[in-house]
């Protein structure tokens, strides 16, 4: 088994919401050693990647067998009046699946990193509707390519290159030659200088600006004097005004700069509109820059299983949705959650701090690869095998495409959905004997 | 090797001809079997059914229950579920929302409840298939499968421009093993491709197609005649350019006479048998008599409905230029989704008012289809789930259809002008159990090929239903006393009584396997995934799948 | 500036390449603290106000403060009047815990105070 040589193609990585399942893995004994066409963060991904340290289980920070600590995490949301489940974006489908089960079990809110991500682009989508389209349509057909609010050289390094502005396609012939891109952010970030346009907008100015499009593309007159303090000027704006209407297949890609500042949805769900309403004109979408690799999946997993997206609480016994009153950092922040668990995410290196304190103070289980803020004060903490690198299963890129992965060597950790698993049959056993001392 | 009897049930097994006789039915390890003639094999369970009415399980071969498009449906109407009745957990099943799109587990109960053991999504595209797997598999109970959309395939229409049929046919062979498919569905041909290169529409199946070089007639002629070279159980299933425009009846009838005498299914007809003029809505009249004609005289062609119903529910389709119309004429929120060389779709909510002359109108053309085909064989209930209105009205449906009074009453209510446009008032005919057993399994499952399912003789799948015996049509098929799953009781007394997964019904019809290069070609030069992680593994299937043989000639 | 003054700054926070590289590796490598545990400001924003590569800097959010070194950013990468951080445990740090009904706070494009020096409790 050492330094068994081996190499796995079409592997998948899941980085972020590229989900590049091209990767040729060379591996060997438990070690990947090369990672042919990933970029520097699936590179990083893969390579740098630590197996688990220290036992599968630990309880309140000692070694414990997995049946106590599957024990003890049951017996924390069997007993718990109002438990939160949160995180799922770096785990499969599959362990995703078994995940909202046991919300639905023990009456829990479940909710995904997609309410600190994309959950406004969510919420606008819910008021608006979307255009959008899989990536391969932009590869085929995009002659203009807008970013706003996205870093793609930093955060989707192979978006350009795989789907969306280097490709030749099918009616985009010459690749880069045939399209024009446009970038709009508030830095002049590395992904700049690829860029044909770029537009300095000034921050929490990104609503106005879309709306004045909007308003530009329906042929209403907007004075220079609305522009003041935006950034931009009237003539940048009609000229990418009539670019958009003129050309074949227009495609917005939106980021984190405009569902995470001030406006959130609602800058969003002027992008949403600006793109369908320059289907009068042309074929236009609007298309966001997922994050983490699976995010997308717990969307489509909660969705498909509860009707709602992210935010659901089945603490009455049926699905209810509500962002604000069920997400987690809320849930968190304003101390209403007395147990948690949480897969796959570390909140507690990256939530507000009223958020951590208040989680640091309850009860929660926590499942993850590798050790974190999060994993180091849990009451009950699981380590796992990683997803893509040694689990199979199923994962969905940012465009809703679901795609299958290739793990490269096995771990000496079980799988989150093995973990889950083994959960949700003694939280069922919990609450059958619950059910049975009450009558 | 448990045995079950049901005894003393008043059969409705149109395809053994048995039309209310009361008789025992027999299952044993899931499947029919004649009553045993020894007097020692005792059954394990009994169930009494005297006084009861028995028909197979329910299968509906057209709605839109598990997929991408369904999943975008209910992320983007929360408003859809929040007030409408919901499923509560029990120690046994799980939870779920309702409104218009169910959720998956709630589809699943929800279909048993009404005594449906089988159910196909009429429309994935291939690059999806695997979502639609997966939500299939957390949909309960009842044996399922869905629909590939090919009629704006790339690769498709590239051999049908060249004619190249050997191509064509080892290509939808490939595709339908790859995606584990059921059938081949066929949605706007060519008109769903213009749409996304930047054109109009599709209003006439002898347009050009722009780069692809064929037009819709070609891809009908050419899938419809795939479908029976390679033995499918089912036709190809067709929904028609032109949806929903007045004046489309032209188009549909066109449809019918492309097909040479080919055998199809033409899908949600109810949405295609307008006359009248695209710029005026005074004109919107019924042609349903012309097309019924048609399918009357041609026993080859199989029509599924589409029956509109009054009130709130969610337009979705293959069809993405249908959801850009429906969103300019409703002005509500829409969404579109197109799929990299295969598809589109568009989800639009939608309201039908009986005050409304339009809708009305659509309403009365869908009974007058199920009362002008004359034989119950050709024709299938459905809604087109959610399209028309939701699966959970398919009893009201029965209602209309076994009761004229009733349907006179709501003519009473609807627009006046429907009155002179439709010719339902006249329309005096009353279906029977028999008949209504036939649209509603026996006449489905015939039409899937599903050789073991919509009847009650030796060898079927041991999917039954048993009802109340009522005069109240409704109450009666709305809460089925008793459903069996290949011999087990899932449903009694309106309450899941046993989760079983359901199996994935899916074909894996045969090919040239060195065609396939030439399929990898085209794929690796357009697509964004490889190809080795296109095709579905068998760990998707649900229950672990049932393949159902094709009859390649 | 003297050290009690304090001027409001817009922050940013996002992503960086070297944020995500050393996430692989461990939350408590060293390359990942060194990374978000920095505050980049412009480089004539340094000048102006006095500062130089390595200095602590107090930024005060509604919140919270929190004392942490700052580089100059890339040339023109940063207009003036912007401050950047790679997202992690110090950033959020910042971030409050309103999200308006939508489960996200506010955590790109918020207003902070620089200084040089925290004049109130710090975390």
């Amino acid at each position: 088994m050492q330094n068994e040589l081996k190499v796995v193609s079409n592997a998948t990585c899941t980085f972020c919401g590229c989900v590049c399942d091209d990767i040729e893995l060379t591996v060997e004994g438990n070690h990947i050693t090369k990672a042919k066409n990933a970029c520097v963060l699936g590179k990083a991904w893969f390579l740098n990647h630590q197996a688990g340290e220290g036992p599968v289980a630990r309880i309140r920070g000692k070694e414990a067998t997995v049946e106590e600590a599957v024990e003890e995490a049951a017996r924390i949301l069997v007993d718990a009046k109002f438990p939160i489940i949160y995180g799922l974006s770096d785990t499969t489908c599959e362990a995703q699946r078994v995940t909202v089960a046991i919300a639905d079990w023990v009456g829990a809110s479940i909710d995904t990193t997609t309410s600190v991500c994309h959950g406004p682009s969510g919420m606008a989508f819910q008021g608006v509707g979307e255009i959008t389209c899989s990536l391969g349509e932009v590869r085929n057909r995009a002659d203009l390519v807008i970013f706003w609010g996205s870093n793609p050289a930093e955060s989707h390094p192979r978006h350009w290159g795989r789907y969306s502005t280097m490709p030749k396609g099918l009616f985009v012939p010459n690749g880069r030659k045939d399209r024009t891109v446009v970038l709009v952010d508030v830095r002049r970030t590395k992904s700049a200088p690829a860029a044909d346009i770029f537009l300095q907008i000034k921050p929490r100015k990104d609503f106005e600006v879309l709306w004045m499009l909007r308003a530009l593309v329906k042929g209403l007159t907007i004075n220079e004097a609305d522009l003041i303090d935006t950034g931009v000027t009237l003539e940048q704006l009609q000229n990418l005004v009539d670019r958009m209407k003129a050309c074949k297949f227009g495609v917005l890609f939106f980021g984190m700069g405009l569902s995470m500042t001030r406006g959130k949805h609602l800058n969003v769900e002027a992008a949403l509109a600006l793109a369908r309403d320059l289907n009068a004109f042309t074929r236009f979408y609007a298309n966001p820059m997922r994050g983490h690799g699976n995010v997308t999946g717990a969307d489509n997993v909660v969705s498909w299983q509860t009707g709602y997206p992210f935010g659901v609480n089945l603490g009455r016994g049926y699905p209810r949705f509500n962002p604000g009153e069920f997400t987690t950092t809320d849930t968190l922040a304003r101390k209403e959650a007395d147990a948690a668990m949480i897969i796959a995410s570390d909140p507690m290196g990256n939530f507000s701090q009223a958020a951590r304190e208040h989680l640091a103070s309850i009860p929660y289980i926590a499942l993850d690869t590798k050790e974190t803020s999060t994993t180091r004060a849990a009451a009950v903490a699981f380590t796992t095998a990683t997803y893509g690198i040694n689990v199979p299963g199923t994962v969905y890129r940012m465009d809703d495409v679901p795609i299958p992965l290739r793990p490269a060597f096995e771990s000496p950790y079980p799988s989150d959905e093995k973990i889950l698993r083994a959960l949700e049959k003694k939280v069922l056993h919990l609450l059958q004997a619950k059910l049975q001392a009450s009558n | 090797m448990a045995i079950t009897r049901i005894k003393g049930g008043k059969i409705y097994d149109p395809v053994n001809g048995i039309n209310g006789e009361v008789r025992d039915i027999w299952i044993k390890d899931g499947k029919i079997i004649a009553p045993p003639i020894e007097a020692d094999i005792l059954p394990e369970k009994v169930i009494d059914a005297t006084g009861r009415i028995i028909m197979p399980g329910g299968v509906d071969m057209h709605c839109h229950i598990a997929g991408p498009k369904v999943n975008l449906a209910r992320k983007m109407r929360p408003e859809d579920k929040r007030y409408a009745p919901h499923v509560s957990r029990t120690a046994l099943t799980r939870s779920g929302t309702i409104g218009s799109v169910p959720s998956t587990f709630a589809t699943g109960y929800l279909y048993a409840g009404l005594g449906y053991t089988t159910a196909f999504d009429a429309a994935v595209p291939p690059l999806s298939a695997r979502h639609a797997h997966e939500e299939l598999q957390d949909t309960p109970i009842i044996d399922k499968g869905f629909y590939l959309l090919m009629g704006n395939n790339h690769y498709a229409l590239e051999q049908i421009a060249k004619k190249d049929y050997e191509k064509l046919n080892s290509f939808t062979a490939w595709l339908l093993e790859s995606a584990k498919g059921y059938a081949i569905k066929l949605v706007n041909p060519g008109g769903v491709e213009v749409w996304k290169s930047g054109g109009a529409n599709i209003s006439e199946i002898d347009q050009d197609i722009g780069h692809f070089n064929c037009t819709p007639r070609q891809i009908i002629q050419g899938l419809s005649q795939t479908a029976m070279d390679i033995g499918l159980p089912h036709a190809v299933h067709i929904h028609c350019n032109n949806l929903g425009i007045p004046g489309n009846w032209r188009t549909t009838q066109a449809t019918m006479d492309a097909l040479e005498g080919r055998r199809a299914h033409l899908t949600h007809i109810q949405f295609h048998s307008y006359g009248g003029e695209p710029d005026d809505q005074g004109k919107f009249c019924s042609k349903v008599q012309e097309l019924a004609d048609f399918v009357n005289s041609h026993p080859e062609v199989t029509v599924d409905v589409g029956q509109v119903l009054f009130g709130e529910t969610t337009s979705m389709t293959g069809d993405g230029p249908l959801g850009y119309y429906l969103h300019k004429v409703t002005g509500k929120k829409w969404t579109s989704a197109d799929t990299e060389m295969e598809a589109g779709c568009g989800i639009v909510p939608m309201v039908y008012k009986e005050k409304s002359f339009v809708n009305a109108l659509q309403w009365a053309i869908g009974l007058e289809w199920y009362l002008l085909v004359k034989d119950p064989w050709q024709i299938a209930m459905s809604t087109d789930h959610p399209n028309g209105g939701s699966f959970l009205a398919y009893p009201e449906i029965i209602q209309l259809l076994m009761d004229r009074t009733y349907r006179q009453e709501i003519l009473k209510r609807v627009h006046p002008r429907v009155l002179e446009r439709s010719c339902l008032k006249d329309l005096d005919r009353e279906y029977t159990l028999n008949e209504i057993a036939i649209i509603t399994r026996a006449g489905p499952a015939r039409m899937l090929g599903l050789k073991n399912k919509g009847h009650l003789g030796i060898g079927a799948d041991g999917d039954v239903t048993i009802y109340n015996e009522s005069s109240n049509i409704l109450a009666m098929f709305e809460l089925p006393y008793m459903v069996i799953k290949y011999g087990k009781v899932v449903v009694e007394k309106s309450e899941i009584r046993l989760q079983v997964p359901g199996n994935t019904l899916h074909v894996s019809p045969s090919f040239d396997p060195g065609l396939v290069g030439g399929i990898r070609k085209w794929f690796e030069s357009y697509y964004t995934i490889q190809f080795e992680n296109y095709p579905v593994t068998d760990e998707y299937l649900s229950g672990g799948g049932t393949m159902i043989p094709c009859n390649k000639k | 500036m003297n050290k009690n003054q304090e001027e409001l700054f817009i922050l940013i926070s996002g992503r960086s390449t070297r944020q995500g590289t050393s996430m692989n590796e461990s939350k408590f490598s060293k390359e990942y603290l060194e990374e978000t545990g920095v505050i980049q400001i412009c480089p004539e924003d340094m000048t102006r106000l006095g500062l130089t590569a390595g200095d602590l800097v107090c930024i005060r959010s509604e919140q919270r403060s929190i004392e942490i070194p700052c580089v100059a950013a890339k040339e023109k990468e940063l207009p003036s009047g912007l401050l950047f951080m790679a997202y992690g445990d110090w950033s959020s740090r910042l971030m409050g815990s309103d999200t308006h009904g939508t489960g996200m706070p506010n955590s790109k494009g918020t207003d902070v105070y620089l200084s040089k020096v925290c004049a109130i409790k710090k975390d």
